[in-house]
């Protein structure tokens, strides 16, 4: 699955997009999050705080109860700050 | 409707005006500006630098312009974003919203902004006394999206 960053999360990271396989068990955006959390140091640094964590579906805001099934793209990024 | 993203610097006065050339109908326009200031808490500024996820800042804007189009008579919607290194006196942001009066106007182009803060894909990371650190999210932001949220009983009301 096609994972990207965005902001402090990719700096972290050290990448803004990778491609992952998941495990049967990471099944909601809030078990992948957990799930990176265990993947390396920089990824305990950029999921310390999974609260903080916003998520995007194939390009649409989700909410970490949302299904990963079908998904194409998933990004992960800090709460947002245009405008 | 016009949605653009850009990197580079762009007047808004010209925006503001392309909205609105060559028609009649229209009686209202509101122009809203976010410009890079050069301090924040009494700090100087050096620049903002606005990373942006390519695809769905786009449909994110465009998304809420047509919720702002179902809510309001309106005649016209043109957003600008910049992305990249923006210095201070340059607009991050443009809004405009036309209509027949004012008020559709007025309301849209706020609701718009409101939106855009909390929802649309960007992030700003702020270069200051040669160090640059990432902009945190403001709570009185969501506040101001949230008072947009519709009350299904009070519509059902109207």
């Amino acid at each position: 699955m096609k994972i990207l960053y965005f902001a402090w999360i990719r700096e972290r990271v050290g990448k803004a997009e990778e491609e992952l396989s998941l495990p049967a068990t990471v099944q909601t955006v809030g078990d992948l999050v957990q799930w990176l959390k265990g993947h390396g140091e920089e990824y305990a640094y950029a999921f310390d705080n999974p609260k903080v964590v916003r998520a995007a579906i194939d390009r649409v805001h989700v909410k970490p109860e949302a299904k990963l099934a079908g998904a194409r793209e998933i990004a992960l990024f800090p709460p947002m700050t245009g405008g | 409707m016009s949605v653009r993203i850009t990197d580079r610097a762009f007047d808004p006065a010209a925006e503001a005006a392309a909205l609105s050339h060559g028609r009649t109908d229209i009686g209202a326009v509101v122009a809203f500006s976010g410009i890079c200031r050069d301090s924040e808490d009494g700090e100087k500024i050096a620049s903002l630098t606005l990373e942006h996820y390519p695809g769905m800042a786009e449909a994110e804007i465009e998304r809420h312009v047509q919720e702002a189009e179902q809510r309001w008579p309106l005649l016209g919607v043109r957003v600008v974003h910049r992305v990249g290194r923006i210095e201070p006196g340059e607009t991050i942001v443009f809004v405009a919203c036309a209509s027949k009066h004012r008020r559709a106007a007025f309301e849209a182009a706020e609701f718009l902004m409101d939106y855009l803060k909390t929802h649309a894909p960007f992030w700003k990371k702020v270069e200051a006394a040669g160090q640059t650190s990432w902009v945190d999210a403001k709570e009185k932001d969501d506040e101001a999206a949230a008072r947009w949220v519709r009350d299904p009983k009070r519509d059902a009301a109207e």
